[in-house]
């Protein structure tokens, strides 16, 4: 792929939706089968407000971004704090929106800030990736 | 119960080596919709079932349930990228141990290696263990 990166330039944000079947779905492929994912009485004991989304799985929704925006480059660096829960409803989901913005280009490595949401409010904290472009 | 403070700096391997197949890679992408060809193209958090398996070693080790762990932070850095038909292999090691309001923060490290044992990708993970039911956050 040819797309070229310029520091400053803003990707176009993308909006993902997350169901519990995803979650199932997710808990299945991944092998991490915390009832936290599943299970509305299990989230709540444990003090959460209710079934919460993998953080893997939010953060599989910033590679998935990336590699939209890169047409599938390496991705070199992936992370982020997970600092406020994704509570997914039994029904409907819940959004989550990744932006991003190129960083810097230097040395063949392209450094991305992103902001990810899920109803307005930030979901990662210090959310980076870095991809070979 | 806390975890116990003398576990930082042991290290706990994944109990086997995982095949990358374009069955299970294909699954994985499926589920979070990763763009890409399907069953080829391995997701960037893939390495994570690998992870998550030798995190589980060491949960099951220290007799830590599952459900009282939130995952706080993970990142990872990439020697090269994952292919069908490698062979993983990840050893976790507890690099860090603190606690905050009643739950325990458990830095760790994982390094997944390939069936040569070169460095694939490491991961970086921040585990919160909440300890008792009462626990609010």
């Amino acid at each position: 792929m040819t797309t070229t990166f310029d520091a400053g330039q803003a990707l176009e944000p993308r909006t993902f939706t997350v169901t519990r079947a995803d979650l199932v779905a997710y808990a299945e492929a991944s092998g991490d089968h915390n009832p936290i994912h599943q299970d509305e009485k299990v989230a709540r004991s444990v003090g959460l407000p209710g079934v919460i989304a993998h953080g893997m799985y939010t953060l599989a929704l910033v590679g998935r971004a990336v590699a939209e925006w890169t047409g599938g480059a390496e991705v070199v660096d992936l992370g982020a704090k997970f600092t406020s829960p994704v509570v997914v409803p039994a029904e409907g989901g819940a959004e989550v929106v990744v932006g991003g913005t190129v960083k810097s280009v230097a040395d063949g490595l392209v450094t991305l800030v992103l902001e990810v949401t899920c109803e307005g409010q930030k979901v990662l904290g210090m959310p980076k990736a870095v991809v070979r472009a | 119960m806390s975890v116990d403070p003398s576990l930082v700096g042991r290290a706990f391997p994944a109990p086997s080596p995982l095949t990358v197949t374009s069955e299970r890679v294909g699954a994985f992408a499926a589920a979070v919709g990763h763009p890409g060809a399907a069953g080829e193209v391995v997701p960037p958090t893939f390495p994570i079932v690998l992870a998550f398996d030798a995190m589980q070693a060491f949960l099951d080790a220290e007799q830590i349930d599952l459900h009282r762990i939130v995952h706080g932070e993970q990142r990872f850095a990439y020697a090269r990228p994952l292919v069908v038909g490698d062979e993983l292999s990840a050893t976790l090691t507890v690099t860090g141990l603190r606690q905050i309001g009643g739950a325990d923060i458990i830095a760790t490290a994982s390094e997944i290696t390939d069936a040569a044992g070169a460095v694939v990708c490491t991961g970086k993970a921040t585990l919160v263990h909440s300890s008792g039911a009462e626990t609010d956050q």
